[in-house]
């Protein structure tokens, strides 16, 4: 290779620079949150008196535990059922080719363009009319919808790529069509399947607009949702709020740092293929 | 097959078993598709219809809605709070996606030639993170960051420009640039690291070669890399002009819009108009312009990256 010494010192150091600009901002709430609660301290300054009972006070006021539970339970409501019925017509879609099932396809990706803000306003009438508003089930519902576009081109773009012998040696040795999505294509598909889960894991995590207009409760809603709604309470005092903000974000950090790998590769085919 | 070869086949009792078959797999196919297909119509098809169908009444979510024809969209081109919203949009595409993506694509290049191994691993996980997290958590973050004491004016007096610091997202000069500072800091490094997992697909002995031949970074970047990367930079481009023309989260948090109609794009201004103002027609006029907003500038994208080669 002939890279020269200077460049390769000026290349690193230009990625050390980004490095520490993607760091520092986090790094200046940490030691403001240690700041007492109430005080406007500086951007990045080491306190005097470290005030750790800030991160006490502030998983207290937010209600941190009932928060987590909250995200968890959408988690655990949106993801797997969304998994399981894309998957079935990623499928049927891909694979059998069922008649109607390029026009299905269009369909579906027609979807995966729309901004949630497109019909953020119907949602909330039909959340009422269903007696579902300031409930979870008013996020859960239409969550699964929103995901369906690119959760079933996901899983279509697997199926579609499988080989048609081994369908047609399973169809003769008498299987019938849901043996041959249940025993032999969804164990092949656990890949895109895991990948599709952790994607949809963090979308759900995140999702702040459909909580913020069709729940008002914090307590009900996902966790991007409550911190949104802790910066309401506590905009001007800025410890606390960077206190709770931490909180807020630690799950999503440890599990990122844990599963990082898989997140990122995740992630990244997700939007290639979207 | 003509109508009387058809009735010829149906005589045969064995065509008739398996047309049967055909059928009946037709419908267990159907059945696989049903309840995907009905969580989406129910949850997004139908509420775009009516989207589409508010958008032409005046109905204030409470009493009788009155049909009022186009009107609703002859606001949305005509009122300057509305047209300013839409440029607001176009204007955060700047930050949003070309500074990233031409950012993005000029630092995975040079990583790619200088960090391979153990730094250019920790690169791809630090730089990544900003894209895991909630962006409302970005908000609050640079909310702070940006404040009149917060680290970046603490920065620029530091290095003796203390003269220009300012509250940047409560002024109507910066607001808008900050916010969309907030959106380079999120996008930017999604960008570089998938620029650079495309960089790695490309033929290594492409780059040998040049580099044997004495080539510099700049040609590089010219001759290979952009070329190669014309798919991955679609990518780059869908997803951020995405996120600029649908901003909402970050856009509430750090400013909720203002100050004055400064940083309104037009989610903020949907949210505002139908469930503030009460004017739910005219927001959902606003969103359907958005919706077709996106379409019409995404699909040609698509046609351009996936055109020849894929």
């Amino acid at each position: 290779m002939r890279i020269a010494r200077g460049e390769l010192y000026a290349g690193r150091a230009l990625l050390l620079a980004l490095m520490a600009m993607t760091i520092l901002p986090f790094l200046s709430v940490f030691t403001t949150a240690l700041h007492p609660s109430g005080t406007l301290p500086n951007g990045l300054d080491w306190p005097a008196d470290p005030q750790w009972g800030n991160f006490v006070e502030a998983f207290k006021v937010s209600n941190m535990t009932a928060l987590l539970a909250s995200s968890v339970f959408i988690v655990l409501a949106v993801v797997p059922v969304s998994l399981v019925i894309s998957t079935m017509a990623g499928f049927a879609i891909g694979l059998l080719r069922i008649p109607g099932s390029r026009l299905l396809f269009l369909l579906f990706v027609f979807g995966l363009t729309l901004p949630f803000e497109g019909i953020i306003t119907p949602l909330y009438y039909l959340a009422r009319s269903m007696g579902i508003l300031n409930t979870r089930v008013a996020i859960v519902l239409p969550l699964i919808g929103l995901f369906m576009p690119f959760a079933v081109f996901w899983m279509r773009a697997h199926f579609v790529n499988m080989p048609g012998e081994l369908s047609e040696a399973a169809r003769v040795d008498g299987a019938s069509t849901w043996d041959l999505f249940w025993r032999i294509h969804v164990p092949l598909a656990r890949a895109p399947i895991a990948s599709l889960g952790i994607l949809m894991s963090i979308w759900a995590w995140n999702q702040f607009l459909l909580a913020l207009v069709l729940v008002e409760d914090p307590t009900q809603r996902t966790m991007a949702g409550a911190l949104g709604a802790f910066q309401g309470h506590y905009a001007t005092d800025i410890p606390l709020l960077c206190a709770g903000t931490i909180l807020i974000l630690l799950p999503t950090l440890v599990l990122f740092i844990l599963f990082q790998r898989h997140i990122i590769t995740a992630l990244l085919q997700g939007s290639v293929k979207g | 097959m003509t109508p009387g070869d058809r009735t010829l086949a149906l005589r045969t009792p064995r065509r008739i078993s398996l047309l049967r078959g055909i059928r009946r797999d037709a419908l267990v196919g159907w059945l696989f598709v049903l309840p995907a297909l009905s969580m989406y119509a129910l949850f997004v098809l139908q509420p775009l219809a009516l989207t589409v169908q508010y958008s032409f009444y005046r109905w204030d979510g409470i009493g009788p809605a009155t049909w009022i024809g186009l009107s609703n969209y002859a606001t949305v081109l005509s009122d300057p709070d509305m047209r300013e919203t839409i440029l607001n949009a176009f204007r955060l595409v700047v930050f949003f996606s070309l500074i990233p993506v031409t950012l993005g694509l000029i630092v995975a290049s040079v990583i790619h030639r200088v960090a391979t191994g153990r730094l250019g691993a920790a690169a791809r996980t630090v730089l990544f993170l900003p894209q895991v997290m909630p962006l409302v958590a970005a908000g609050i973050i640079w909310g702070w960051l940006l404040a009149l004491t917060g680290l970046v004016n603490q920065f620029l007096t530091a290095i003796g420009l203390g003269g220009v610091t300012r509250a940047w997202l409560g002024d109507f000069d910066t607001a808008l640039p900050a916010v969309g500072l907030i959106g380079i800091w999120v996008l930017l490094g999604f960008c570089i690291v998938l620029l650079l997992t495309g960089m790695t697909k490309v033929d290594a002995a492409l780059y040998e070669s040049a580099r044997i031949d004495g080539a510099s970074w700049f040609q590089e970047l010219k001759s290979i890399t952009i070329p190669s990367l014309r798919y991955e930079i679609g990518v780059c481009l869908t997803v951020t002009i995405i996120a600029a023309l649908a901003a909402f989260d970050i856009v509430y948090v750090s400013t909720a819009g203002g100050p004055g109609k400064s940083t309104t794009v037009p989610g903020i201004q949907i949210y505002y108009t139908a469930f503030l103002e009460r004017q739910v027609g005219l927001a959902s006029a606003l969103a359907v312009a958005l919706t077709v907003l996106v379409l019409v500038i995404i699909l040609p994208l698509q046609r351009l990256t996936r055109g020849s080669d894929r």
